[in-house]
């Protein structure tokens, strides 16, 4: 076994040092029936690199690759380009094979791109303090519901029907474990702003999302007002960063948590993870944040370094009574997305919001001159739902034939909610206009 | 003096060994490094983007108004930031990585390398089904091998890390209580007072109360602080158990315990953390297990990467089975995967969905391409080696440290400070191994051991290597036995001396500004 570097004689001289006669000597307080005479049945021995990687190709080449075709899917993970220095940076084996940063003295590299890292967060939602990362966005969604829980010492979660479902999900599970009530508003594709009218005195926070799940941009300043009227609190949620650079960020518009997917920045699209979620808020919601929090401090010699702190807040040290049970978070997905975002720098990402927000509309522009088809998204940054005169699973299965991956079915995320017909589309700057008309006169076909 | 024929010196000629302060700021191999927000500008790009059309928005006013004004640097500047900053990294391809209960092992490079196939980075979660049959078969795999591992008959994929996937226990726990009609009445959850944070966090995260229960002089739970805490069982919901235990040792008691919380009509949730020291040996699932989650990042391998990400399936008994998260992959008769995604049908008792989309793929291509290269003679022969370096490490230092019990460790070796003299303490014997340059072992964990060290090997380390971190690790045991001072001011050869922890947190700085950095340069 090429991973396994004690050789026989090792073995053996290190049971005499140690006084016993085998290895099975360890393993007494195991139950006796509990004792595996051999090795488990019913699985394969050891195989060379060469068998693991054919074996591992062959399963991939089962897959197509967004990379491979016009491929327009999105609705919470989105197909960038990643700079080929950013995978190079997450592979150094100081950052990919080291821990939690539990000491700081050797662990100032992970440090400091970890401040570096809640500085862009911070910066990007334009909010005070931003966390070392989270699971992923929908993990972090419903890590801000509970928070605003402890915060407002209320019970009322209300989510907007513009809400990405599986988010909603996730939240709904989370909040009610701890007895909390969930209220979802209906699924509206243009609805944000009715949180405003479903806030009351006993709700504890309302999430919306902006752009939501079917691309929708709106101002969420009115529901925050409406909100803070009744002293509760706004999460504002997002599943594309790269929004960010071109539309209102949460801080903007009054928000108190803002919590996202960073995926976009520096990570692939991995069939749906690793990610990286983001949360970020106010500074006086500091202390009931959930995760990892870097903060600067100085060395015994003066010298300005970077440690893990308020950790209070954490299981570790609060056990049942801390903000959160997580753990370990992305880390390395953190290092992927703050070093793209150092390699755009602000003006960077402006220009690919940009470059993200015209392809979008020149995708929408051409498929809406298609007879038939309706864009009904009404404000949108990179993606759109699209209304087809036909069921949308047809729709897609014959995109497919003519090799586009025509975006995702409106009816997958929300089954019984006769959004049949809609198809949600997403274009980024690896949209192509070959893409672009290859989609559109494909569907020309179609319908 | 030795000198070549161009008369440059050769030889080295004897100099002060004196500190040497340099203006820079570097000292030799080691660069200074100033902050992104220090060395860059909002102009500065590393990406050449084309120029944007100038098309007229359709954002509807729902514009940002002040830019980011993030800096940004041109690629070899980033390069180099990035790169300097690596270098103030400890890491498992660096040296030995003794952070007891974190199974810190080698990490194969073939692992990352078929993680980037495009087949597997590049699908996105969802697109049609049709064209992911293989990474739907490649889950269904790694499932296969973590049921037979464990002998349980099911796995939820989903969860995203180790605390995630004893959510993702405890919620099925819920929900059988739910269905059983006892969701409100069995609401405690027994805790031994030796757990990771994360079981007591979780469980209180879930609604359950923590009954602590107590650790007994072996290390082991005390069964009569169980049994007096199950003579009431009307509201017990369970226990999470960490088995072998943080203490490094193996449950001897686990049968019983499983029969006794079952009688009580309570649910066993087994935390896997330290499931790298049984693996291909025993089987959680004969020991009366109803949960337990893997962390594919310890066990299996996959990179830790500075704090994540992790992955945390989770194995069930078929009491739990029916609860399970959504989304699973099935196989239909045809031979074609499917995700079931909806909380109805084959789900209908599902208890919810925990994530946006299908859990870890990045890290299930890592632990598959792990597995398969041990097969199950290898995963066998890994955990033997891995108790057999902690015993080793322990018959080596048992003589000039204080193993905190009696008799064999599994993967971990655990010592007491005892040894000590007055005034030193645990932290500076961690800090002093960062001097002979190893990573500390986990220091004041668990808790049922004062100033506890806790060293995980793990199989990935030779004889020689384990030989020479017990001469450096027994060199400080006696200076710190011996009382010597100095070890207060390590470590001296690293980056950084110790950080105070305590300005960090009482007045948090906690993002860059302009002002921070200039209050800390006049100090």
């Amino acid at each position: 076994m090429r991973y396994l570097p004690l050789t026989p004689e090792d073995r053996a001289n290190m049971l005499a040092t140690i006084g016993a006669k085998s290895v099975d000597d360890f393993y007494t307080d195991v139950p006796e029936a509990a004792r595996l005479k051999g090795k488990v049945s019913g699985l394969p021995d050891h195989q060379g690199e060469l068998a693991v990687e054919r074996h591992l190709t062959r399963l991939a080449e089962k897959n197509r690759s967004a990379s491979s075709g016009p491929f327009f899917v999105g609705a919470g993970a989105y197909k960038h380009h990643v700079p080929a220095t950013v995978d190079m940076i997450i592979q150094r084996s100081e950052f990919l094979t080291t821990y939690t940063p539990y000491q700081p003295e050797i662990a100032q590299g992970t440090l400091q791109t970890l401040f570096e890292f809640q500085t862009q967060v911070a910066s990007l939602t334009a909010l005070d303090v931003a966390n070392a990362s989270m699971y992923d966005g929908s993990t972090a969604c419903a890590e801000a519901a509970v928070m605003a829980a402890r915060v407002t010492r209320r019970k009322k979660i209300i989510l907007s029907g513009g809400l990405h479902p599986h988010y909603a999900a996730a939240t709904r599970l989370l909040a009610e474990a701890q007895g909390l009530t969930v209220v979802q508003l209906p699924v509206a594709i243009d609805g944000e702003e009715e949180l405003a009218k479903a806030v009351d005195g006993e709700t504890a926070c309302v999430i919306g999302q902006s752009p939501n799940v079917f691309g929708t941009v709106t101002d969420l300043s009115a529901v925050a007002d409406a909100a803070h009227g009744k002293g509760a609190l706004l999460v504002s949620v997002f599943t594309e960063v790269v929004s960010l650079g071109l539309v209102t960020p949460p801080g903007e518009m009054g928000a108190d948590i803002a919590a996202g997917e960073g995926q976009s920045l520096g990570n692939g699209l991995n069939f749906g993870g690793p990610y990286v979620g983001l949360f970020s808020c106010r500074e006086k919601l500091v202390r009931q944040m959930p995760g990892r929090l870097c903060g600067e401090t100085v060395d015994a010699d003066g010298k300005r370094g970077f440690v893990l702190t308020l950790s209070t807040r954490e299981q570790h040290i609060r056990r049942d009574k801390a903000t959160s049970n997580i753990c370990t978070n992305s880390g390395l997905c953190a290092l992927a997305f703050t070093s793209h975002m150092t390699l755009l720098g602000g003006k960077g990402l402006k220009q690919l919001a940009q470059l993200n927000h015209e392809a979008a509309i020149e995708l929408a522009d051409a498929l809406g001159a298609v007879k038939g088809v309706e864009v009904v998204t009404p404000r949108f940054f990179n993606e759109f739902a699209i209304r087809t005169p036909m069921d949308a699973e047809a729709v897609l299965a014959m995109l497919d034939e003519a090799g586009v991956v025509g975006g995702v079915r409106a009816s997958r995320l929300f089954p019984g909610d006769h959004l049949g017909d809609v198809i949600l589309v997403a274009a980024t700057e690896c949209t192509t206009a070959d893409d672009i008309a290859a989609y559109t006169d494909a569907l020309k076909e179609i319908v | 003096m030795t000198m070549n024929t161009q008369g440059r010196p050769t030889a080295p000629t004897a100099v002060s060994t004196a500190a040497i302060e340099t203006i820079s700021g570097s000292r030799g191999l080691l660069q200074q490094e100033g902050l992104l927000f220090e060395i860059g500008t909002p102009e500065t790009t590393g990406v050449d983007l084309p120029k944007p059309k100038g098309l007229k928005s359709r954002l509807g006013g729902v514009a940002r108004k002040v830019d980011t004004g993030l800096p940004g640097l041109s690629e070899p500047q980033a390069v180099r930031h990035y790169m300097r900053l690596s270098q103030k990294n400890y890491a498992i391809d660096l040296g030995l990585f003794p952070l007891g209960s974190c199974t810190m092992k080698h990490n194969p490079r073939l692992n990352e390398k078929m993680a980037r196939l495009p087949g597997f980075g590049d699908i996105h979660p969802l697109q049609p089904q049709a064209t992911v049959q293989g990474a739907l078969q490649l889950i269904d795999e790694l499932a296969t091998w973590l049921k037979t591992l464990t002998n349980m008959p099911s796995v939820a994929m989903s969860p995203k890390a180790g605390a995630h996937g004893e959510l993702c226990g405890l919620l099925a726990i819920r929900q059988a209580l739910i269905a059983r009609g006892e969701g409100d009445v069995r609401k405690r959850m027994l805790v031994p007072e030796s757990a990771h944070g994360t079981n007591p966090a979780t469980a209180a995260q879930c609604g359950f109360t923590v009954d602590e229960i107590k650790a007994n002089k072996r290390g082991r739970v005390d069964m009569a602080d169980l049994k007096a805490k199950l003579e009431k069982s009307e509201d017990v919901a369970g226990i999470m158990l960490t088995n072998p235990n943080t203490c490094g040792l193996f449950e001897t008691d686990i049968r019983e315990i499983a029969d006794l919380i079952h009688k009580a009509g309570g649910y066993f949730y087994c935390d896997g953390a330290n499931f790298n020291a049984i693996v291909g040996r025993v089987r959680p699932g004969d020991l009366g297990v109803d949960a337990m989650h893997i962390n594919l990042h310890k066990t299996f391998s996959t990179p830790h990467g500075g704090g994540g990400p992790g992955s945390g399936p989770t194995v069930f008994s078929e009491a739990l089975a029916p609860y399970v998260p959504v989304p699973f992959v099935t196989k239909d008769e045809d031979g074609i995967y499917r995700l079931v995604e909806q909380v109805d049908g084959e789900a209908s008792e599902s208890f919810g969905r925990m994530v946006a989309f299908h859990g870890q793929m990045g890290m299930f291509v890592r632990a598959l391409a792990y597995i398969l290269s041990h097969g199950a003679d290898g995963l066998k022969q890994a955990a033997e080696d891995a108790v057999l370096n902690a015993n080793y490490i322990q018959a080596r230092l048992k003589h000039v440290m204080s193993p905190a019990f009696d008799g064999y460790c599994m993967h971990e070796a655990l010592f007491s400070d005892a040894f000590t003299a007055d005034g030193i303490e645990t932290i500076d014997i961690a800090k002093a191994l960062i001097d002979e340059g190893y990573h500390p072992m986990t220091m004041y964990f668990p808790l049922v051991v004062h100033g506890a060290m806790l060293i995980e090997p793990t199989e990935t380390e030779s004889k020689a290597e384990l030989d020479r971190f017990c001469d450096a690790l027994e060199s400080i045991a006696r200076r710190a036995a011996q009382g010597d001072d100095t070890l207060k001011g390590a470590p001296y050869l690293a980056p950084m001396r110790r950080l105070d922890e305590t300005r960090a947190a009482r007045k948090p700085v906690l993002k860059w500004t302009a002002e921070d950095t200039s209050k800390v340069a006049a100090e």
